[in-house]
């Protein structure tokens, strides 16, 4: 699936998106198998409750199952407006 | 409706006058402009900002379809820029026509309350010193529960 980072998130891991073969079966999952690739990883998802996220364009949360999704996207909470 | 996701600069007074063309019905509109601040004690040199290409239309329009259900609305309008802007810059606006005024005031608070915390837009700041990204505050999340 396509794994897509945003403002500090994409800062700390050092690119916008990329393509991620996964088992994960939840969000939650994805994220402990990021953390322990690298420290970069590690430091981005270091404090989830500093991160929301979306699937396939919706905001989710962590708890949700990524059968069929295509598409996650982490980032910190929005400041539009 | 009408949603602009748009790096270029906007005339909120052309945009305004535009909206307001042909709203038969309409008793009301409402306008809403966000212009970059400078920080307190000034030095800001821009403010960056990043979006989610193709999220954040769909969210403006989930939140201006919200909305139009819950308020009797005759039109919506959503513009947000992206990229970099200067203090001064006018960053986004919302209108809404309604009926009676009520209905297009209470709307368009709505809307900014939604746009604030749901659209997926991030504010850096820039300065002499360095950059710096915009926290998101506890008040503009429990502006929600307003709704």
């Amino acid at each position: 699936m396509d794994v897509l980072y945003f403002a500090w998130v994409r800062e700390r891991i050092g690119l916008p998106r990329e393509r991620i073969d996964t088992d994960a079966a939840t969000v939650a999952d994805l994220v402990e198998e990021l953390r322990g690739r690298e420290d970069r990883y590690a430091a981005a998802f270091a404090d989830l409750s500093a991160l929301r996220v979306a699937l396939d364009q919706e905001l989710g949360d962590f708890d949700a199952p990524l059968a069929g999704v295509r598409e996650v996207a982490f980032f910190p909470p929005m400041t539009g407006g | 409706m009408r949603v602009a996701v748009q790096p270029e600069p906007f005339d909120p007074g052309a945009e305004l006058t535009a909206f307001s063309v042909g709203l038969s019905g309409m008793g009301a509109v409402v306008s809403f402009t966000g212009v970059v601040r400078d920080l307190p004690g000034g030095g800001l040199t821009a403010l960056e900002i990043e979006h989610y290409p193709g999220m954040t239309e769909r969210a403006i329009a989930d939140i201006a379809r919200q909305a139009q259900e819950r308020w009797s609305l005759g039109d919506v309008l959503v513009i947000h820029r992206h990229g970099r802007l200067a203090p001064g810059d006018a960053i986004m606006m919302v209108a809404t026509a309604a009926a009676h005024r009520r209905a297009a005031f209470e709307a368009a608070d709505f809307l900014m309350d939604y746009l604030k915390s749901r659209a997926p837009f991030w504010k850096k700041e820039i300065t002499g010193d360095g950059a710096e990204w915009v926290a998101a505050r506890d008040e503009d999340e429990t502006a929600l529960t307003r709704w």
